[in-house]
């Protein structure tokens, strides 16, 4: 049983894990805040003044706002539903009996693990080039003319890339819920004459239900924030500049920290909006 | 539980599955290839498979001309310092939160996902300006603090998922028998708690090499890891294929072979225990 001793003995243990994510979060955060709502342009004079919400209504009226907002909206969008709709397929299949399980399963999951600059970078040069990639000459070889893919179809091939990058892990979430279906109940049901489409409405989508959320949630946490891949595929050009890209160029490249940092504010409200909810599913899991 | 499944549908599934698992493997498989090829061969037309002069020259330039060793040394160092770090800060905190839980256990775990979530490019200048003012910029130390904070949430939660599946009994009958608090972790948990440990430091290990957003904006020259290294070879176009594939086979193959035994902890880390 807990004594008093051990229960401080706990608090002390806890305390550099709790003070250091606590300063690791507060001390940039504050720092944000305060910058973006100042005038603040490090190679161009620096700290010149405050302006209260100019940055805010600033970043907001810039004519590449919206567009931003949109194709993040579109990639995240793309992404989500492709990875989704094709790992709750590919779960189904993997759960099948066949030879071979394993290594398919490791086939599978592969993408997950090569880092985010070699695959744009494999996928920007290998197969998407007009020239020499592969995919022209796929399209060559069924008399196509093939496809300037980064500056005609740059949303089409970031969401192509992303896709492939993390379809491995709704897959792999997705099977590992679909393995604790009660098999027999999928018997039984096949035994009263439900066909394969009944099944998979009445048994198997509701209790994945809630893996999808979290693949959902966990997946737009991540793809809102992307950025190695379209820093070495287009750098932001083409129609591909995300917030989160939209923000980076404000802040590194053009030196406005004011205006970045009020954007750095919106992104930040924007994920906590996704957040809530995911944290919300991981809470009431806690309980259990 | 036997499934009675047909020859035939089992064939089918078979097939259907390699395939699909072949295709989706298929980058990673052509990158492996085209990096023994000639770069002529590397644009063949039609592309070569198989049948193509195998060489090793493109790892020999690749080292020779960019110092991969480097970018690997830094990659190992960064990867492999700020897991270790966490784990040193988290253990100790995932244990108490796992042992002696208090009314608060629930929402400090909650609070610390929620750190995760905190978008980079929101923190992006301040995190800069302190590196710029502490000398920290393009330092491995640096990178090493910023990616310990960055999995810290992650490896708490791992840890305290593996720790509560520890039975309190046994803490209890080791106390009973009269083991101070240290030889009771020492020699009663430890032991019992390294399958766990081992699975988080290789998942954050993971995590930690592949992290792309810190590592590209916070290095330069001297501390820059394998992802730095990588996109260093985005020239737009050009001859250069059978290079980019031994860099990038250097980079991703150490990971692939690690990827592939923490298929597990992949869910348990990513998913916050919501999904078993």
């Amino acid at each position: 049983m807990a004594t008093q001793h051990s229960r401080s003995t706990a608090r002390l243990m806890m305390a550099p894990a709790v003070i250091l994510l606590l300063g690791w979060m507060l001390v940039p955060l504050i720092m944000t805040l305060y910058f973006s709502f100042k005038k603040y342009l490090p190679l161009r004079g620096g700290d010149l003044g405050w302006v209260g919400f100019d940055n805010y209504v600033r970043f907001v009226s810039s004519s590449s706002f919206w567009p931003s907002v949109s194709t993040t909206l579109i990639i995240v969008g793309g992404v989500l539903a492709i990875t989704l709709i094709l790992g709750t397929l590919l779960a189904l299949l993997l759960d099948q009996p066949m030879w071979g399980q394993g290594v398919v399963r490791i086939l599978v999951i592969a993408p997950f693990f090569v880092m985010p600059t070699v695959s744009a970078l494999v996928w920007k040069n290998m197969f998407m080039d007009a020239n020499y990639g592969l995919l022209s000459y796929l399209w060559e070889f069924f008399g196509a003319e093939p496809v300037q893919w980064m500056s005609q179809a740059s949303l089409t091939s970031i969401i192509t890339i992303l896709s492939w990058q993390w379809l491995p892990f709704a897959t792999l979430i997705l099977l590992t819920a679909i393995q604790s279906i009660d098999h027999e109940q999928l018997e039984a049901s096949e035994m009263d004459g439900a066909t394969v489409l009944k099944r998979f409405w009445y048994i198997v989508l509701p209790h994945l239900s809630r893996a999808i959320t979290v693949v959902l949630l966990i997946q737009t946490i991540f793809l809102l924030s992307i950025f190695a891949e379209i820093f070495v595929t287009t750098a932001g050009a083409f129609g591909s500049k995300t917030l989160t890209y939209l923000i980076f160029q404000r802040v590194l490249e053009s030196q406005n920290v004011g205006l970045g940092s009020a954007g750095g504010v919106y992104a930040i409200i924007l994920a906590n909006i996704v957040a809530i909810f995911l944290m919300r599913i991981v809470g009431q899991n806690l309980d259990k | 539980m036997a499934r009675a499944v047909s020859l035939n549908r089992k064939t089918f599934n078979t097939l259907l599955a390699w395939s699909l698992g072949l295709l989706i493997f298929f980058p990673i498989l052509w990158t492996i290839l085209t990096s023994f090829k000639t770069e002529g061969q590397a644009i063949a037309d039609p592309p070569l498979f198989f049948m193509f002069d195998w060489t090793l020259e493109n790892y020999a330039i690749v080292q020779e001309r960019s110092n991969y060793l480097r970018f690997l040394t830094n990659s190992i160092i960064i990867a492999g310092g700020s897991t270790l770090l966490g784990i040193l800060v988290a253990v100790p905190a995932a244990w108490s939160m796992a042992f002696v839980p208090s009314k608060r256990t629930k929402d400090i775990l909650l609070w610390m996902l929620s750190t995760k979530m905190l978008p980079a490019v929101g923190v992006l200048y301040p995190i800069y300006l302190i590196f710029i003012e502490l000398g920290l910029l393009d330092t491995k130390i640096g990178l090493v603090v910023v990616l310990m904070f960055i999995n810290l949430p992650i490896i708490v939660w791992m840890l305290y998922t593996y720790f509560r599946e520890i039975p309190p009994e046994i803490l209890e009958a080791a106390r009973m028998d009269g083991a101070s608090l240290r030889s009771e972790i020492l020699y009663v948990l430890t032991p019992m708690a390294i399958p766990g440990i081992a699975s988080t430091i290789l998942l954050n290990f993971i995590l930690a090499w592949n992290e792309a957003f810190w590592t590209l904006n916070l290095t330069a020259a001297k501390a820059a890891p394998l992802t730095a290294f990588i996109a260093s070879y985005s020239s737009p176009e050009g001859l250069f294929y059978a290079k980019l594939s031994a860099a990038s086979t250097m980079a991703i193959a150490p990971i692939l072979i690690l990827g592939w035994f923490s298929q597990k902890q992949l869910v348990r880390g990513l998913t916050f225990g919501a999904v078993k």
